[in-house]
């Protein structure tokens, strides 16, 4: 499935994947899977309201995320991002208060994890990408960051992706637009949402390279990743990259799929799980035996506990942070405000 | 202080004048020259802002003295510009983004309220969003449809914007250089009827805050902000002969509204009327009104009273002096508030 149009990334092809690092990319993708799974059960549970799960997605996000230089480049993501956020070694805890309902963007540090806020507008933050990604060639600079979008099959439906493709390749922008899709945008099918059936066929109107890739293979999509953003530092321009996944789960916690696709259709259309297809390849390449993947699997538990651990005791924030906020300098109406809300509260 | 007329080659030997007559679009055009000179953070693009300096003019100039990297157009896209600017700021530059007419601040909606009315919160304070929006405003001007809209109550409604206009040269001068050094996003609305009226710009002496006392009186207080103020002075004058005597408040900053000055002026004057081209209908003219209520409640002769645009669509410019409050209709609103009686 993967396509390889011309990228020129310098005279170096990526280094391919030692055993060890294929072994980190199986437990990052076991660490994502399992914290996914308990997610969608702490919401059962009562204990976060809320959540967007990735099942089926972990190689495109891991692989994607893994490949991403956290000296230099930036991260775009949407509110379904958690595996890239795990593969790029985000405070978790951090990551996982915004389905707490702790703060909008998480309580990680953006500037310090080189991954924005999490962004619930759908396609709001591709021309985030854009901007950043002009402003590292200002000056002239080379070998520059890049900035990596990430956006699924209904968010290619927005005019801000048109309009953040266009202007990328206007401005040979380092960018590199990750588009997921992973078959269903809610209740609506590809089919439905992207005429023509592919967001990587777009790019070449806008004469962007790009590459539509397995993205159920996590090898195939770090490859993929790799190339485009050396194509990226390398002064090209953007690249657009098309990882064909599969939604195993609902849109969120508060989706119901049995509405719009039986279980059979579901059975049929996801494939191979992309966690256990990896599992049988690196048991059949030599790469790792079971006493590895069961290590992997406890690991994975022990983490998502913590998690869980993390995210119970973060407690709400303090009412005064919703005023103080806003701007870099309060304004005296604001002020005003928050000193109503103090005194005519019980928050003193 | 020596007044000059600008002219293109200044003597080397000669002292800055501290005062030059200028145009708005001038003291514009000078107050981005110097910021893009002050700060090496500070890059201005839109649509036509390169090479043409933009339809107004106001950039004229600028990307061939400062670079094209700092100065730079845009493929003709709002959302592109505003999203951009979000992606520059998070980068650490200082975005001075124009959107070309007011009206075309409209496609780029979702990217001013939901992008950058909010990262500086969502990021909790780590991603600030120094953006100035220069916003070419207000009507007067016989332009077509979406060029003459008034769009400073929509902005003020949103949680984590700024919002000014300044009404003369100075004020545009002050104010921009002023904006454009803050660390939180600034619609920066420009009267686009009065870019080419000249007025003196002070250097030295700039205050950038609050609203200004634009012609101090004793009867009552007209509010304007942007080519509003112009008119108000205008009817000022006029009322003069009859014997009334005017104070014109020009507001300035619409986010967030100098209260003080309000309590002041009309405390003083005890009557008020609000001017501005808008909507009357949820315009700022009902804030105005509320924030003087509020503290001149015990001492206000007369209900505040609104001489606004209409609830209609922004008419064509045979109509657009119908629809702009003119002298005559701000004298009625003058005439209502002193002779309102209470019963």
């Amino acid at each position: 499935m993967t396509t390889h149009p011309v990228l020129s990334g310098g005279d170096v092809a990526p280094a391919p994947l030692t055993h060890e690092q294929l072994r980190e990319l199986y437990a990052l993708m076991s660490a994502v899977r399992r914290l996914d799974t308990a997610a969608v059960a702490w919401q059962r549970q009562g204990i976060i309201p809320g959540y967007a799960p990735e099942l089926g997605q972990e190689a495109a996000q891991v692989g994607s995320g893994y490949a991403v230089d956290r000296t230099r480049d930036f991260v775009f993501p949407t509110y379904r991002e958690m595996g890239v956020a795990k593969a790029m070694g985000l405070d978790m805890v951090g990551y996982m208060s915004t389905h707490k309902a702790t703060w909008h963007g998480g309580m990680y540090n953006p500037l310090e994890s080189r991954f924005a806020p999490i962004q619930a507008v759908v396609a709001g933050s591709v021309l985030h990408a854009v901007g950043w990604a002009h402003g590292q060639t200002l000056g002239g600079h080379t070998d520059s960051g890049v900035a990596v979008t990430y956006f699924g099959d209904g968010a290619s439906s927005q005019g801000d992706v048109h309009e953040a493709m266009n202007f990328a390749a206007v401005m040979k922008a380092p960018v590199v637009f990750f588009v997921q899709n992973n078959g269903w945008a809610i209740s609506v099918p590809t089919e439905r949402q992207v005429a023509g059936g592919s967001v990587a066929a777009r790019a070449a109107g806008y004469g962007i390279p790009s590459l539509q890739v397995d993205g159920n293979d996590v090898v195939a999509v770090y490859q993929a990743t790799q190339s485009a953003l050396a194509h990226c530092r390398s002064g090209n321009g953007p690249v657009v990259i098309e990882a064909m996944t599969y939604r195993r789960g609902p849109h969120s916690t508060a989706d119901d799929p049995g509405r719009y696709r039986t279980l059979e259709e579901e059975r049929l259309a996801a494939g191979e799980d992309p966690l256990e297809r990896f599992k049988q390849r690196l048991l059949a390449e030599g790469v790792a035996d079971e006493a590895f993947f069961a290590e992997a699997q406890r690991a994975a538990e022990e983490e998502a506990e913590a998690i869980r651990t993390g995210i119970e005791e973060l407690g709400p924030r303090p009412g005064a942070e919703m005023f103080s906020m806003v701007f870099q300098e309060p304004t005296p109406d604001l002020q005003s405000q928050a000193t109503a809300w103090r005194e005519e509260s019980e928050h003193v | 202080m020596s007044e000059t007329t600008m002219t293109p080659v200044q003597d080397a030997e000669a002292p800055a004048p501290n005062v030059v007559t200028m145009s708005m679009q001038q003291a514009l055009n000078l107050a981005l020259d110097e910021v893009l000179g002050e700060n090496p953070k500070a890059v201005i693009f839109g649509e036509d802002c390169g090479r043409l300096g933009g339809v107004f003019r106001i950039t004229d100039g600028l990307q061939a003295k400062h670079g094209e990297d700092r100065v730079f157009d845009t493929p003709l896209a709002e959302s592109g510009i505003l999203g951009m600017s979000v992606g520059l700021a998070m980068a650490g530059f200082h975005p001075i983004p124009e959107v070309q007419f007011d009206g075309f601040a409209y496609p780029a909606i979702n990217q001013i309220v939901c992008q950058i009315g909010r990262m500086n919160y969502r990021s909790r304070g780590t991603l600030p969003m120094p953006i100035t929006l220069r916003v070419p405003s207000f009507g007067g001007i016989r332009a077509p449809e979406h060029h003459g809209e008034s769009l400073e109550a929509l902005f003020a409604h949103v949680p984590g914007l700024k919002v000014v206009s300044p009404s003369t040269p100075n004020d545009a001068y002050h104010l921009l250089k002023y904006a454009a050094g803050r660390p939180d996003p600034v619609i920066f609305m420009e009267p686009k009827s009065r870019y080419w009226q000249k007025g003196p710009v002070e250097f030295a002496a700039g205050n950038p805050t609050g609203a200004r006392v634009a012609k101090e009186g004793r009867h009552l207080t007209l509010v304007a902000w942007g080519a509003m103020v112009s008119r108000c002075l205008q009817v000022a004058e006029l009322a003069a002969e009859d014997g009334i005597d005017v104070e014109v408040l020009d507001l300035r900053w619409l986010k967030p509204i100098d209260a003080e000055a309000l309590a002041r002026s009309v405390g003083k004057t005890r009557r008020a009327v609000v001017v501005h081209e808008a909507p009357l209908t949820s315009g700022l003219g009902a804030e105005v009104a509320q924030l003087i209520t509020q503290s001149c409640f015990d001492t206000l002769k007369a209900p505040v009273e609104r001489v606004t645009g209409f609830d209609v669509p922004y008419p064509s410019g045979d109509l657009e002096d119908e629809y702009i409050p003119n002298i005559d209709r701000i004298l009625f609103g003058i005439q209502r508030v002193l002779e309102y009686r209470r019963d």
